[in-house]
Order: C-alpha cells, then structure tokens, then sequence
C-alpha cells in the first residue's frame, strides 16, 4: 500500500476528499440486492458488480495504480470499506484471490506474476479459490498430504483439497503441496497456482450450513502445472501461507466497516422493535454496538502503526479473535430482539429484513472457525505476543 | 449520513516521555513493598501517598494545573498514559481524583483567590484534593486530602478537610480509603451552580472515568505480564505450566481483551480533549471495555497462578483487589453499557455516535 497521497498534502484534507468520492460514486451505484454468491446465477451477479467497481476504480484502491489500484493510504482503504458497507455493499467475489493470494504475491511473487496475475484477478475476469485445507489438514494445516512431484518444465499434482470456498464456480485455485516428503514437514511444502479447468482437476460442490453451495471439495489427479505458477521458493510454501494468513486473519479481511455497518442496522432493528425487546436484549444490542466500536479504535490503531513503517504479524491474531466474536454478537444480539421471529429465512412472509439476520448468524458462526480456528489463534498469541512457550 | 472519527494520532514523543518518566519513578517510588505498607497504615491517617512528593517534584501531580500555578498545562491524553502506568504499579492515593478532576475543576470553576491557594500547593505536592461527585457515595482519600471538592444538588463546593466529618468505609482494596463525609453545603463554599456547574461537573465525571479506565488498563497489564512470568517458571507435569492450552486460552484471551480496550480509552483521551459531541460515548466505551477487561485480567491472573494467588502474602492480591474496585468506581460497565444504551438507543438520541 502507498503512503505517496498522505505525503502530497494535508492528510486529513486528503482523506475527506476521499471519503467524499467515494461515498458519492457508491450511492450511485451499489446494487440493491444481489442473489448469494453460491449460486450459479448469483456468482455471476457478484462478478458484475465486482467488474463496475473495478471499471470505476474502486475494487482495490490501496493497490498501485498498475494493477488497477488507485495508490489509496491504509487509512483511505479503511474509510472506503466503511463507505462501501455503510452504503449496503455485498461482500466480494474477489475476496480469495484480493485478500488471501494478493498479499502473499505482493510480499514473495515475482514481477511476472504480478504483471500477469493481479490485475485480471482485480478486474474479477480470473477468480481464484483457496486450496489449504485436506481431509487430515485443518487446523494442523501442515499435515497437508497432496503432493506435487517434478516433470521437465513443471510439476505433476496429486491429492485432494477441501473446505474451497466457491471452488465450483472459480477459474483458479492457489495452496500448498508438498513436494518433499522426507523434509521437515514445514519445509517440504510448495505454494502452487492451479488451473480448475487443467486436465485431472475434478472440483465437487457442497452445501454449507446455511444450505449455499459454497464449498467444494477439490480432487487433482496427475494435473501438470508449470514453473512460472510456483509462488516463493521450491519448499518455501510456507513461508508464503503465513505472508497470506497475517492478511487473511487481519484486517485486510475484514475491516471494522463491515461491522460497524452491521452495528448501525441492529442499532434500527432495535428501534423498530423495541415495543418486543427486552431490557436484555437492549443490553445486548448496546454491547455489541461498542464491540463494532472497540474494533474500530483497534484497527484504526494498527493501520497507525503499519503507516508508520511497524510489523503488526501476529496482532492479526488478536484482530481476528476479535472480529470473529464480535460478528457472532451482532447477530445473537439481532436475534435475540427478533424473538420468535428470528427463525424466520428470506421467503417467509413475516421474515424481517427477508431473513437476513438468521443468514448472517449463520454466516458469522463460521468466523470462529475459518481462517485458522480462534483456538489456533489463542495459541499464536500466548506463544508470539506473551512469550509463553510452545506445548 | 454517519461520519467516522478522524482517528487520534499515536502518542507523541513527548506524551511517551513523560510516560516513561512516572514508569521509572513508580517503579523506585512505589514498588509492591509499598503498595502494600499502604495496607496498614490507619484509615484516618493524614501523611502524603506513597510516592506523592517525589511524583510532584517530577510534575506528574500538577500536570494538569495551569503553567502560572507551576502545573504543566496538559490535557487528557497526556495524562492518560500517566495514569496507566498508576495503575501498572498500583499506586495507592488520590492521584486520579486530584490531578484529573480536581485540579482541571478547580481551574476551571475557582476564583483568582482560591485558584492562587489551592492550586499551586497542589501542583508542588503539598495539598492532596480529593472529590465527591454526583451518585459516588464515598470519597477516596478524603482523611488525607487537605480540600474537598464535592457536588451538591448540582453544585460544586469546595471544603477543606477541617469542615468535613468523616466516616471510614473500608475497603476490599486495603489501600483504598474510602469515607463517607458529613459537611455543611453553603454560599461561601459554592463554586459554582446551574447549567455552569453541570457542564464542568459533567467533564469532570467524565475525566475520571478516563482516568479509571487508563487506570484499569494498567493494572490488566500488570496482572498479565506477572502471570505471564510465572507460567514460564511453574512447573507440572514437569513442564511449565504456561506451555498448556487451558492456560493460554486464558492468558491470550485476557490480552485481547486489554489490547481492545486501550485503544478505546486513548480515543476517549482525545474526545475529552476536544470536548466534542462525542465525548459520553467515547469515555462509556472506554471505561466499559476497560472495566471488563482488568477484571477479566484478574480472574485469568488467579486462576493461572492457582492456590499461590489466593495466599495473602503474595502480591497479586494488591492488584486484583485494585481491577475490582476500579472496576466498579466512576460507573461500571453495566452503568457504561447503559449510558451508551440510552444514547444510541432510545427514541430521544439521536442516534448513534458521531451522527
């Protein structure tokens, strides 16, 4: 991310500029309401409006301006995903590609893979899956047993991915294979990029809690991959998935915008509902309002420290615990003000807000999970941050 | 349509200076043997705090007082790192009542004549303040404070310790002295009445509740860091005990809490600094993360050190006692949660922060 803007001029003038562009082409723009993204109709929706934005210049402003950015300060990132939520933005399709293999390009890729990859993978024309996770590799991610073996010109992979979000309907999947399997087991993993449309690649699609057909379970059988889509060093895969998760646990996932917008409709949800709530639920409402809000003191804090040239690696870790829980309350807070309306999903004729928070409470519950589990992460920061020692 | 906050910016070199100059004197002045000692001494005993003279000498007391009183002119977010590192050595005294509330009310609401009485000693470490507000039903380190500010139906009076009767009311927190006090509100005592009196006493609840929560989140830290320490060197099961998961999980979930809530009681610094519109919001915030997150501190501090922790003679007792009864002073979180509640939430707000 540039700091080039903030130095031109007064950073605070700037920065008003900025919000006022951005809020203003916003308004004008985000869709009203668009089909979920795990559906063939509705992923080809998403990509639509994640195209609009890139034509516009919005989809990743913090990037250089080459690969479709605009130069945008962290702190102007921050305030546009508080624009694009307050304005009722859908999440993006792009996500796993800007947010997850983005970073780890920017930090180990090489100049040709960054000319060739990033851009398309902004303009979603190239949307790329996560392939991570195996059947015996969750939370213990090294376990990975895919493997990839050496062929002249490239690499032959074998195994079997899972828990790929959107894989079904994605051009391209980035992960870890292990391509030496008498090294150290953290050691003799590579980060490969893989076609899903190569020879070999079988994906399958599953339904996820909420009933969306958003996972898929990825099998790769003898799929030939070339040099120029080995990310970082031959054995150096994981350096690059930790490149990846400082951004995937941290705020370049999820900025306090999301959430401070989510705050602001259960804040009117209570409003309109106040004659059924609760003084426990009011309490409840409150509370989760000053998380959205303590969340936001927080990031703002470390996008101060990132502009100021300091690492914050493992304090994504606790940005992670905190967005996580702080989803998970929102949502019981709606609910519990919904009361026996609450179960009610999009369709039904009494669901308020067509069923949204009972989605959005489903949705959350995954937060805990995903991106390495809140208990992976309480151990990153009892060993990184408090120095206790390893089990 | 709802603007942010510009965010505050990060402490400045000479905020974090004089933050590392009360660390370095707290730490000489006011080690845990002290903290302790202040445990025996008798409730209505008048001698200075511990660390008092020296804390004055340095400017840390009069901060807050106008530079022709001989104070320093500084405004919250000074302070507050100050006050985080009082609570990290848990001070014992009237550091927050005198130097946050007091003095800035004084300063605000005094004539010349007081002002030039009680202000300068105050600065220079003689005359300890102490003050009663709104619903608190006792005050602090009212046997050794030499003047009283305190509220009445609205109105700020001043009294000095000689016209005032006391009650003790003992505490939890054996070097936290609390009395109930007995005194005769009158004209000559009155500093202020009416909508005056209510703005300044409303800031000045509002300092203290800052000044509490920085508080808090130094004696947090402090309770982390020193279990921290121990669950490297205690050992069971011939490891050390802060190698286990179940142990962890509560150390990093303490930290988190901690590392949630500083940035809210530095954002709140700033709105009291700024005395925007914002500024309620912000000091609930920050004294309801923070209250819940020293507490929270406390509980993972004695269940990590174990039955260790629950003997007398170990120390962590002098901090734990301080994270509940900070907790609780100056509105805790339910009182914090529902002043937040009653803003954003009922049908006369107007609406969430920032609006």
């Amino acid at each position: 991310m540039s700091e080039a803007r903030a130095a031109t001029g007064d950073a605070a003038t700037d920065d008003a500029a900025f919000r006022a562009e951005a809020r203003a082409w916003l308004r004008a723009h985000v869709p009203r309401h668009l089909p979920p993204m795990g559906s063939p109709e509705g992923f080809a929706a998403h990509v639509a409006w994640e195209r609009a934005l890139f034509d516009a210049g919005w989809a990743v402003p913090a990037w250089p301006a080459r690969y479709g950015g605009r130069d945008a300060t962290i702190a102007q990132w921050l305030i546009f995903e508080e624009e694009y939520y307050a304005a009722g933005g859908p999440p993006h399709v792009t996500q796993n590609g800007v947010s997850l293999l983005a970073p780890a390009l920017f930090e180990l890729g090489t100049d040709e893979q960054k000319d060739r990859l990033l851009r398309p993978m902004a303009a979603a024309e190239v949307l790329w899956a996560q392939g991570w996770s195996e059947p015996g590799a969750g939370s213990d991610l090294a376990a990975v047993r895919s493997t990839a073996t050496r062929v002249d010109g490239g690499w032959r992979l074998h195994g079997q991915k899972t828990w790929s979000t959107r894989a079904s309907f994605c051009h391209a999947m980035h992960g870890l294979f292990r391509t030496d399997p008498d090294a150290p087991r953290h050691k003799g993993l590579t980060y490969f990029l893989v076609p899903l449309d190569a020879p070999g690649v079988r994906v399958s699609g599953f339904r996820r809690l909420d009933g969306d057909l958003d996972f898929a379970e990825v099998f790769l059988d003898d799929v030939f991959v070339p040099d120029r889509d080995v990310v970082g060093a031959v054995g150096g895969g994981w350096k690059v998935a930790m490149a990846t998760t400082g951004s995937e646990r941290g705020m370049i996932l999820r900025s306090p915008g999301r959430f401070l917008a989510a705050a602001q409709r259960l804040v009117e949800l209570y409003r309109r509902a106040r004659a059924t709530a609760s003084p426990l639920d009011r309490a409840a409402v409150a509370r989760a309002w000053m998380d959205a809000q303590a969340y936001q003191h927080y990031t703002w804090q470390q996008a101060g420290k990132l502009a100021a040239g300091q690492s914050v690696a493992a304090e994504s870790s606790v940005a992670k615990l905190a967005w996580s829980e702080l989803d998970v309350a929102i949502c019981d807070a709606a609910l519990g003000v919904l009361g026996p309306r609450a179960e009610l999903v999009e369709g039904a004729p009494d669901a308020v807000d067509d069923g949204a928070w009972i989605k959005a409470y489903q949705f959350a519950l995954a937060g805990p999970i995903y991106a390495g589990t809140n208990e992976i992460q309480l151990n990153v920061v009892a060993e990184r941050l408090l120095g206790l020692p390893r089990e | 349509m709802r603007v942010p906050p510009p965010a505050p910016p990060a402490p400045t070199d000479e905020q974090l200076a004089l933050r590392d100059t009360a660390r370095a004197l707290l730490s000489r002045e006011c080690p845990p043997a002290r903290v302790r000692a202040a445990w025996d001494e008798p409730a209505e005993a008048a001698a200075a705090p511990p660390a008092w003279v020296a804390l004055a000498r340095a400017g840390v007391v009069g901060m807050t007082a106008p530079e022709r009183f001989g104070g320093g002119g500084l405004d919250a977010p000074d302070w507050a790192l100050v006050m985080e590192e009082a609570g990290r050595a848990a001070l014992p005294g009237p550091l927050l009542e005198t130097t946050a509330v007091a003095i800035p009310l004084l300063a605000a609401l005094g004539g010349d004549a007081l002002c030039d009485r009680w202000l300068g000693g105050a600065a220079a470490g003689r005359a300890v303040l102490a003050v009663g507000l709104g619903g608190a039903p006792y005050v602090a380190d009212a046997a050794r404070a030499h003047l009283l500010v305190l509220e009445h139906a609205g109105e700020v009076h001043a009294v000095e310790r000689a016209a005032v009767t006391l009650t003790a009311q003992p505490s939890v927190d054996g070097a936290r002295r609390l009395a109930r006090v007995a005194w005769q509100p009158s004209a000559a005592t009155c500093l202020a009445d009416g909508p005056r009196a209510a703005a300044q006493l409303a800031a000045a609840f509002d300092r203290g509740a800052l000044a509490a929560a920085a508080q808090l989140v130094g004696v947090a830290r402090h309770l982390i860091e020193a279990t921290v320490d121990y669950a490297k060197v205690r050992t069971q099961f011939g490891r050390a005990i802060g190698s286990f998961q179940a142990v962890k999980h509560h150390l990093a979930r303490a930290h988190v809490a901690i590392e949630l809530a500083w940035p809210c009681v530095w954002r709140a610094a700033h709105a009291v600094a700024g005395a925007g519109a914002d500024r309620a919001i912000a000091v609930s915030l920050a004294k309801a993360r923070a209250s819940a997150a020293a507490l929270g501190a406390a509980r993972a501090a004695l269940q990590c050190h174990g039955a260790i922790g629950y003997s007398f003679e170990h120390d962590l007792h002098l901090w734990m006692k301080r994270a509940w009864t900070l907790a609780a002073a100056w509105g805790d979180a339910a009182w914090h949660t529902e002043r937040v509640a009653a803003l954003i939430l009922d049908p006369t707000s107007q609406g969430p922060a920032h609006a």
